[in-house]
């Protein structure tokens, strides 16, 4: 007869255990589950995605309704257990419902901690644990402006990041003076306090919280020393305690958690506890690597097997886009232990290991966290490393004696155990044996049958080297995404081929590359121009056909099929002549409506197609060119005053503004391209939300990359800190370059930043010199087709004069 | 229905992939031209939003709308892909090199609401 199995909890450690268990066990238990939260079972640690608005609820959905049905499993959400009655062994919920076990698992979780201060009740006051939590705060960000979070440690961190990402001002009230003092040293800590700080998040350390002030609602928080932050909303992520309660009633034996042995056994032989309220060897674990081993262990013991769980060995990531950093083991110091750091102040790069015995027992990287993985292998396999110790620091493809630079060399050289996802504790051996045994061909494929990368999806690049390297050269073609319906190559592949095979025409790449289509569409053709265009500077014809309207007519098409025109106005500088010719053209082709655009120019709107020439002409005659804001190409630079005129100016930035766009005008890129240039670190022109954003300080320049507005805004990556106006010059030009030949086209320059690494760009940029003089090159040798004025040309040559004529008139 | 053949111009002032403008005293005709060199004409407005269809992309036998990329075909207005709705169609004919529209047969279009 099957045997009742009880779970009380719906979360990550019961439901992995219970898919560990049903996997080895299918037909054993018959198993019902209270949940709580009146959800199916979901990703908590990718709840900060999802407040960052970089992930939807059904995104982290672990099993849905039909899996539960699918295996038999009584589902009761949103229904707490109040007692567990052990002497005759039934568990009762708050809906008076009895349900009698044989084996009952404990999984409830943890609660976070409430700091006993006045006002901690008050209204918009909340945790960071549930999805619920995450729709108040989301709410709270559309109608209120600051948010104090209190708790700097991983959970609160990335409660701050979320709530910025929002709109919301940021506050993190932290006790300790490092952040995230139990994972960081002060070093790293305090590299992430001012990369945190740079994204506009304050940082308030040593900060003791005494009171919460507000009527109903919270108005603000006050600090031990006096000082009051105002908030609309306050998080409390001081931390988490296990949820004991009602082992604690039931009379089972409890410390800070709930007591297990290595079968996750607790004092009561038929009820075992599992994940956050588990308290074995004296340790009690928040994160998620742990619950999962210990899921593996009790599984198999309900199955049968003198399996055991003997502690984890933890490292963390902190779930912040674009910060990166990993830490693990012991870092505190102390007799014996031997430190190895390397630091480079302008990459923003620390990195420390801690020696003892010749073993590594902790590790610390900030900045460039590649080598994490291997220096966690060498940590729990407790590894001797005195012989590769003078090279270790700078990280495993150097240790190991692979000088050259091969992306997948550092994967090649992991061990079958090495833990390649430390959310689902999965080793590269497993992922490579599931993806021969079953076929797989998709990084989908793999997460749905390994859980590699299903978690928290900084491990994905891991996985798709694994993949790479179990596959070959089958992957890449099958897997990635092909660039539209007309093909199955990928964009990367696409402009690889087209280098390589010498394809000089959209119909011979179409040839080439097995088209599936007769002559493409609206998404493949823009792009392979664009491709064809970057490739053979000089060279290829552009195909008028296959740019879009906007590029072809050189001005916006609007909702009524109207158009508007932008001419370009140096770096926002414009003279009283230029306005007299916008003012006249604006007259003469009675255009409906003249605006300043975000950009620092003007836009005349609602002009008929017909009228384009002639507005041209007259723009023309008054010495404007065209703005571009219709391309996929150098749009403006935005500029303040500077030291031309601004008394905190420290940097003529209204020049620098101009000899950039000079300089980059005209040049076609994968997606628009938007440049600014501030005269002193107040950043008047938000240099640090474009593609290549340019902050005067002091002693030279601060140049930063990646960075948009829009829909989803994202800060700029700090790219270098220069000290001439001629270095600006070079890495723009460098920095565009890059980005036209690696670029996807549609993708902006922010995507691509995260797509290939900072690290990598700034290896290419900022460390190569000799690679910067020849992106800079080649950008140079491009650009001296690309600035004659497409106006003129239309003008004087009447080049595709009949666009803008019908081809006749009846009726 | 009668229908009146108007001559509107030469093959050669079609480009290839591309598209040309009958005003009319009604909703514009787009003339239509191929990569193979077959001619076909609708009326100028998408069935989405009425976006002007001569100014979008032609590939195959369709083109797509400069404002929201539906894609139509050339062959018989309708809506390609998830969407729908159906531009109407003008019947074309080549003499020689000439070409001619039948007029007058302009109807609304029949898009369901986007």
């Amino acid at each position: 007869m099957k045997k009742k199995l009880v779970i009380i909890g719906n979360g990550m450690a019961g439901m992995r255990a219970l898919e560990e268990l049903l996997k080895i066990a299918p037909d054993e238990y018959i198993v019902t589950v209270f949940g709580a939260e009146p959800h199916v079972n979901y990703n908590r640690i990718m709840l900060s995605p999802v407040l960052a608005g970089e992930q939807k609820f059904d995104d982290i959905i672990i099993n849905d309704q039909a899996w539960y049905e699918s295996n038999d499993i009584t589902l009761f959400t949103g229904e707490k257990t109040v007692t567990i009655n052990r002497l005759n062994k039934t568990v009762v919920s708050d809906n008076d419902r009895i349900i009698p076990y044989d084996s009952l698992w404990i999984a409830t979780g943890s609660d976070p901690f409430i700091i006993p201060v006045p006002g901690k009740d008050l209204d918009g006051v909340v945790t960071f644990r549930d999805i619920k939590d995450v729709n108040e705060m989301i709410l709270a960000s559309k109608t209120y402006q600051n948010a104090v979070v209190i708790g700097g440690g991983l959970l609160g961190l990335e409660a701050a990041y979320g709530l910025k990402r929002n709109g919301m001002n940021v506050t993190v009230i932290h006790l300790a003076d490092t952040l995230m003092e139990r994972q960081l040293d002060e070093a790293a800590g305090y590299l992430l306090k001012s990369d945190l700080e740079n994204r506009d998040i304050a940082i308030l350390t040593d900060a003791n919280t005494k009171e919460i002030i507000g009527k109903d609602r919270v108005e603000a928080v006050k600090l031990a020393d006096g000082r009051e932050i105002p908030a609309d909303l306050v998080v409390m992520a001081v931390g988490i305690r296990p949820s004991t309660t009602l082992a604690k009633d039931a009379g089972i034996d409890c410390n800070r958690g709930v007591i297990v042995n290595d079968h996750l056994q607790t004092s009561d032989p038929n009820i075992f506890a599992i994940g956050e309220c588990a308290e074995h060897r004296g340790e009690v674990y928040g994160l998620v690597s742990p619950l999962y081993e210990m899921g593996r262990a009790l599984a198999g013991f309900m199955a049968g097997y003198n399996s055991r769980y003997k502690g984890s060995v933890t490292s963390t990531k902190l779930k912040v886009t674009g910060v990166e950093l990993f830490s693990a083991g012991d870092f505190s110091g102390g007799e014996g232990t031997e430190d190895i750091v390397l630091r480079d102040a302008r990459r923003g790069i620390y990195k420390r290991l801690v020696i003892k015995d010749d073993r590594i027992i902790g590790a610390v990287l900030y900045g460039d966290v590649e080598d994490g993985p291997w220096y966690f292998q060498l940590l729990k396999d407790k590894d001797k490393i005195d012989d590769i110790r003078d090279h270790l620091i700078f990280g495993q493809s150097l240790s190991m004696g692979n000088t050259a630079v091969d992306p997948m060399a550092a994967v090649t050289a992991l061990p079958l155990e090495a833990e390649i996802c430390g959310c689902n504790g999965i080793c590269k051996g497993t992922i490579i044996s599931t993806i021969t045994d079953k076929g797989l061909t998709s990084l989908d494929e793999v997460r749905a049958h390994t859980k590699a990368s299903a978690s928290c999806g900084s491990c994905t690049n891991l996985v798709e080297q694994v993949m790479a390297l179990t596959l070959g050269n089958d992957y890449e073609a099958e897997a990635a995404t092909a660039m539209c319906g007309c093909t199955d190559h990928t964009h990367a592949d696409v402009r690889h081929l087209i280098q390589l095979n010498s394809l000089k025409e959209i119909p011979a790449v179409m040839q080439g590359l097995q088209w599936k289509t007769p002559n493409g569409c609206s998404k493949c053709r823009p792009a392979l121009n664009y491709y064809l265009i970057a490739a053979w500077p000089g060279d290829y014809k552009d195909d008028y056909q296959s740019r879009y309207i906007n590029e072809r007519v050189h001005a916006n098409i609007q909702k009524d099929g109207t158009y508007s025109v932008i001419p370009r106005m140096w770096g926002g500088l414009t003279t009283p002549n230029e306005l007299r010719a916008i003012a006249d053209v604006a007259d003469k082709f009675d255009i409906p409506t003249v605006k300043v655009t975000g950009g620092q120019r003007i836009d005349l709107l609602g002009i008929e197609k017909q009228d384009l020439p002639g507005v041209w002409a007259d723009l023309n005659a008054a010495g404007m060119v065209s703005g571009h804001a219709y391309g996929k190409s150098l749009r403006t630079v935005k500029t303040c005053v500077g030291q031309e005129w601004c008394r905190f100016g420290t940097q003529m930035s209204m020049s620098m503004g101009v000899a950039l766009e000079k300089m980059a005008w005209g040049s076609w890129t994968p997606h628009k391209f938007k440049m600014a240039v501030s005269g002193c670190p107040r950043n008047c022109a938000e240099a640090t939300i474009k593609d290549f954003g340019v902050v005067a300080v002091d002693s030279g320049w601060e140049l930063h990359v990646g960075g948009n507005g829009g829909m989803v805004v994202r800060a700029c990556d700090l790219l270098c800190k220069v000290e001439t106006d001629e270095e600006v010059m070079e890495y723009a030009a460098a920095f565009m370059q890059l980005y036209r030949e690696e670029g996807h086209y549609l993708e902006r320059t922010a995507p691509w930043v995260e797509r290939v690494g900072l690290g990598s760009i700034k290896d290419r940029i900022v460390d190569d010199k000799k690679n910067r003089k020849k992106l800079v090159k080649r950008f140079h040798i491009s650009q001296k087709g690309n600035q004659d004025d497409p106006w003129a040309d239309r003008v004087e040559n009447n080049v595709h004069a009949h666009e803008f004529k019908p081809l006749a008139e009846v009726g | 229905m009668t229908q009146n053949w108007i001559e509107i111009g030469q093959l050669e002032d079609i480009p290839y992939l591309g598209s040309r403008v009958v005003k009319t005293g009604g909703t514009d005709i787009a003339i239509f031209k191929t990569a193979t060199g077959a001619i076909f004409a609708l009326e100028d407005k998408c069935p989405h939003k009425g976006g002007p269809l001569s100014q979008g992309i032609v590939h195959g036998k369709s083109v797509s709308c400069p404002l929201h990329n539906w894609n139509i075909s050339l062959e018989n207005g309708e809506v390609l892909g998830p969407d729908s709705g159906c531009s109407h169609v003008i019947p074309t004919q080549i003499i020689g090199d000439k070409v001619f529209l039948a007029f007058p047969v302009l109807s609304k279009a029949t898009g369901t609401d986007g």
